[in-house]
């Protein structure tokens, strides 16, 4: 019975994933086409809603190319690591508070990880192993540059990741994801306790998601795909649902880290009952996930790509030194108990 | 019992088979028309030349080493964080020593320039060993 309702919430959580990253890209070619005054994709099905089942079927038909001198074995790998690893990290992603359904009491998250941010950032790590990978297996001059600069950023900002998640452990006192949402209650939100974690915290996502302003890994003007060059068809695909995925699940952690997760204010002041208080809060956590993508999306289309050396001169010298600080800050503060 | 591992062992076996379903799918229906020319690595329409597993910039490996140092030690400040409010002054200053001893590393890396990526330098066109066009160039670069 346990298994059951495990699988039946896996399967549910993994098709709203697939399903909504699908219609995020279809969201953000139509938000890209309103930014730069055109249309969009509005053809297929009603505004285009069919647009991304026509994307799938068409990456499915097309044929798989690998290079001659590439190595296969590794460049069939790297794709399936990306996306593995985009999708896993969602395991351990509380969006919801427990719901009492048909006298069971299930909890909303699929696994209550004690370690749920440590699992995060070694996922995290791991998803540079996919970019790096495709980038040197296609043994493409464009790959490999890609993939050594998407290697270099990722490490860089990695740093400054785990060094802002520790003010959040430390004001919640546990790794788990489920105890540092319930210590967010009401408005003590950890983005008021640690607003400079928390912007130190997203702009490393930015870079970890290789998003615009820091997509130099595939960079197009400069490296015509960057990694994923010499990748065709379905392989291409899952490089490109990985990278969607990314920035749900990145969404989804800044969410639950410092925007209070599936908490809602005041929800409980309202009298309803559990069940639907408990669907409140799932769709509050959904809302909350989906502005930060949109701010995700808002932000690749207005601003430009940095440089190289702005990028490792951001990483290295500004949000590492903040992060630290932001650290030794917060540490102060608890020990003379000002919160 | 089934432990929280357990379940996302679970969710790694069900996005297996779902990447592994896709991947099936697509060998089945694809084309597969291949041709020498097809199979070349792409350079822009020409032919490549030479291969690209060749030796790299050493900046590259040094950042590396750099992240190698540092991530260990946002390991040792994990355990720390999560035990912090029990522990109060003492925690606190150990791992002030501990950020310290890291930040001289930090400093001393930073002052020996290893962090400073490479900008380019503006080659400027020459003729015949003579610099053409100097003046208006070098203006061009700092105004």
């Amino acid at each position: 019975m346990e298994i059951l309702i495990s699988l039946i919430k896996i399967v549910i959580v993994l098709f709203v994933l697939l399903t909504s990253v699908a219609y995020i890209v279809l969201l953000e070619r139509r938000v890209a086409a309103a930014i730069q005054n055109r249309i969009g994709p509005n053809r297929v099905g009603w505004q285009g809603l069919l647009q991304p089942l026509a994307d799938v079927v068409k990456l499915v038909m097309k044929e798989d190319i690998v290079p001659r001198q590439a190595n296969k074995f590794i460049h069939d790998l790297a794709p399936i690591i990306s996306i593995g690893v985009a999708l896993a990290t969602f395991a351990v992603i509380p969006f919801g508070n427990r719901i009492a359904l048909f006298g069971h009491d299930i909890k909303l998250q699929i696994a209550d990880v004690n370690i749920g941010i440590l699992y995060i950032l070694a996922l995290t790590s791991l998803g540079v192993y996919g970019v790096t990978l495709s980038g040197w297996s296609s043994n493409s001059k464009y790959s490999l540059l890609g993939g050594m600069r998407s290697s270099a950023q990722m490490i860089s900002y990695e740093l400054a990741m785990g060094l802002s998640l520790i003010g959040v452990i430390m004001i919640a006192g546990s790794l788990r994801l489920d105890t540092i949402v319930e210590a967010q209650v009401a408005w003590r939100w950890n983005i008021l306790l640690q607003p400079i974690g928390f912007i130190t915290f997203v702009v490393s996502s930015f870079a970890e998601t290789n998003r615009l302003p820091f997509d130099l890994p595939e960079a197009e003007p400069e490296l015509v795909g960057g990694y994923h060059t010499e990748y065709s068809g379905l392989k291409f695909g899952l490089f490109f649902l990985a990278e969607y995925a990314n920035m749900v699940t990145a969404s989804a952690i800044i969410t639950t880290v410092y925007l209070g997760g599936w908490q809602v204010p005041f929800v409980h002041s309202l009298g309803l009952s559990d069940v639907s208080v408990s669907i409140i809060q799932v769709l509050g956590f959904c809302f909350k996930v989906g502005m930060l993508i949109m701010f995700f999306i808002i932000i690749r289309w207005t601003l430009p790509r940095f440089r190289y050396d702005q990028l490792m001169n951001i990483g290295w010298k500004v949000m590492l030194p903040l992060a630290i600080a932001n650290l030794l800050a917060t540490g102060l503060v608890i020990l003379l108990k000002w919160v | 019992m089934l432990t929280e591992f357990g379940r996302v062992f679970i969710f790694f076996i069900i996005g297996a088979i779902f990447v592994a379903g896709g991947l099936v799918t697509a060998w089945l229906v694809r084309p597969q028309r291949w041709y020498p020319n097809k199979l070349t690595s792409y350079e822009c329409g020409e032919e490549p030349i030479g291969d690209s597993w060749v030796r790299f910039n050493i900046r590259f490996y040094v950042v590396a080493l750099i992240f190698l140092v540092f991530d260990v030690e946002v390991v040792f400040l994990f355990p720390w964080a999560v035990v912090y409010q029990k522990l109060g002054m003492y925690a606190f200053v150990e791992m002030l020593i501990f950020l310290a001893v890291l930040l001289v590393g930090y400093a001393y890396v930073w002052g020996k320039g290893d962090l400073d990526w490479d900008k380019p330098e503006p080659q400027i066109p020459s003729v015949k060993g003579k610099e053409v066009t100097k003046p208006q160039y070098a203006e061009e670069v700092t105004g």
